[in-house]
């Protein structure tokens, strides 16, 4: 599955190979319609992923510790509103450059994306026979604000704040719409048929790689790895906003993942849809079984963070394709994440790479396993495809990010000092507690 | 009675009479058992605090997130109760049968003389103050 590209700068709609199996059923309602419903999936999607910018900013502040949940809560805000700036600026055109390649199949156009005029009529819009470019505009920047906020859960809790949103405007205006362009903007990897149907690749192991990135060049939190290389846990401050965040975010998802169909014109789409609302509901439920089970039978105890990330990891395994999976292949792919993020959480604490929530099993191998995984039901894809995207995109991300991360480092900074982080950021870098009434975490 | 009570004692008898301090650490959960314990035997105040600590129970191991780590220090309620001598060893029991489930880290119970014990609203000292 493609996603319609349209070309702000000019107005003129692009049609992309792909996006014409969408629409082969005939459509037996009026264009005005198709138009309507469109348009009406992007906004209801836009705004579920949207949402679950809050899903990640409670998920962030519950695993983080309560001296900085202020510094957390702040980048969440921050990194969204910077996020959707970039991407007016900069991103969407990159992303989506129609006929306008500056280096075609690698590279878009720039400019900054346009709406179309105030009443617009039938004649006169941009795309008649599919949706309105602000429909698509508004849905297609929260998922950029969603790779940024991937980031942010890595790196809590000792990277600077501005260092921290200087990477998010660049990873925001330049990292996400170039590597997106190539597949969703109809460049080099939509052209071998590489199938990533709401992005397990293109939106989370993006952000898991910046993440990951980030979290080695940054080091581990002081205390996180003690003098035998032993893990220290540091627990979150507030399990009930991890929780809240969790399920906000499965909330968001059944937009992503629905309103990744991108069209609600026919009888199929709509139908289509629903079953990718069922199918992306059941991999959540897959995957925070699977981790309940695991954690029981490992540990002893049920760890409720794995079961919180393994939910997540679950809906980022079916993200890749939602559409294609049975309800039971659907259960079983979500089910797979949940394991994998209770395997590779230890795993990382093993190699010294400090995750504060998690994000890097989630998002980035979750989100490769959910890639791989599209060729079990999905005939269209080919397995050696989507391995050669998922490195392409990979080794892209990794050596753009640690460049970023690498020039921040050494022209500002991006890590606090010592006493800065034991005190928490909150009091040190923005002299506000979240919890003001109560004793320091 | 009152009179003939006090009229047979000197002050300096009066004064003579031990106040003890019962100090009892317990598992949280048993608190509100010892506390009807006590109330039923005529106790009619006790100072509760949260605390951490360790005995013969020594601490035990968690994992969180796949890392193991230790719980050195293991949650209880610390009771001070402050009785006249006569009274002492009876809360001490009652402490004892209220507290005990007969597994490790159920507690211990320290008994100490009180020096002075003084009622703020009336200046009462000793016994009278409890």
């Amino acid at each position: 599955m493609i996603r319609m590209t349209k070309l702000g700068l000019t107005g003129a709609l692009m049609l992309v190979p792909g996006l014409a199996a969408a629409q082969d059923a005939p459509t037996a309602v009026p264009t005005d319609s198709v138009f309507i419903f469109n348009t009406l999936l992007f906004l209801i999607g836009g705004f579920l992923v949207f949402w679950m910018a809050a899903g990640f900013a409670m998920l962030e502040a519950g695993l983080v510790r309560a001296k900085n949940v202020t510094m957390q809560l702040t980048k969440n805000i921050a990194l969204f509103s910077i996020a959707a700036i970039m991407y007016y600026i900069i991103g969407y055109v990159l992303m989506y450059p129609g006929d306008g390649w500056m280096m075609p199949s690698w590279l878009g156009a720039l400019g900054v994306a346009v709406l179309e005029p105030v009443g617009v009529t039938a004649a006169n819009a941009d795309a008649y026979d599919y949706a309105s470019t602000g429909s698509d505009y508004f849905f297609q920047l929260m998922f950029v604000a969603t790779t940024a906020s991937i980031v942010s859960g890595t790196v809590a809790e000792r990277i600077k704040l501005w260092p921290f949103l200087i990477f998010v405007a660049i990873l925001a205006a330049l990292i996400y719409p170039i590597q997106a362009s190539w597949s969703w903007g109809g460049g080099y990897l939509s052209e071998i048929g590489f199938s990533d149907f709401a992005g397990s690749t293109i939106v989370h192991s993006v952000g898991g790689w910046a993440a990951l990135t980030g979290a080695l060049i940054l080091g581990p939190r002081i205390g996180k790895y003690n003098k035998d290389g032993k893990t220290v846990p540091i627990p979150g401050s507030n399990l009930a906003l991890a929780t809240l965040g969790t399920f906000i975010l499965w909330l968001g998802w059944f937009g992503f993942n629905g309103a990744s169909q991108l069209a609600m014109g026919s009888i199929g789409d709509a139908a289509d849809i629903s079953r990718i609302f069922a199918n992306t509901n059941t991999a959540a439920a897959g995957g925070a079984v699977a981790a309940l089970i695991l954690s029981q039978v490992l540990y002893k105890k049920p760890d409720l963070t794995m079961v919180l990330n393994g939910a997540l990891a679950g809906l980022v395994s079916i993200t890749a394709e939602p559409l294609t999976p049975s309800l039971g292949a659907a259960t079983l792919i979500g089910a797979v994440g949940g394991v994998i993020v209770v395997f590779a959480v230890p795993m990382l604490d093993k190699l010294k790479i400090d995750d504060v929530v998690g994000a890097i099993p989630v998002h980035l191998i979750a989100g490769i396993w959910g890639t791989l995984a599209v060729p079990l039901t999905n005939d269209g894809a080919s397995f050696g495809t989507q391995l050669i995207s998922i490195l392409i995109v990979g080794v892209f991300v990794v050596v753009t990010s640690a460049v970023v991360w690498m020039i921040l480092k050494a022209v500002m900074g991006i890590r606090v000092d010592e006493e800065t982080e034991i005190n928490g950021l909150d009091m040190a870098e923005l002299g506000m507690e979240a919890y003001p009434e109560f004793a320091k975490g | 009675m009152l009179q003939v009570q006090t009229g047979g004692l000197s002050a300096a008898d009066h004064k003579g009479i031990k106040v003890k301090l019962v100090i009892a650490t317990i598992k949280p959960f048993k608190l509100e058992e010892v506390r009807e314990a006590l109330t039923d035997i005529g106790v009619r105040g006790m100072m509760v605090t949260e605390i951490k600590g360790f005995g013969a129970q020594s601490g035990h191991t968690e994992i969180y997130r796949g890392a193991e780590y230790a719980v050195n220090f293991v949650p209880k309620i610390k009771l001070e109760v402050a009785v006249n001598d006569a009274m002492a060893d009876q809360v001490a029991e009652a402490i004892t049968a209220a507290a005990k489930t007969g597994k490790i880290g159920d507690g211990k119970i320290f008994v100490l003389d009180l020096a002075q014990a003084m009622r703020v609203r009336t200046g009462e000292t000793g016994e009278d103050a409890l």
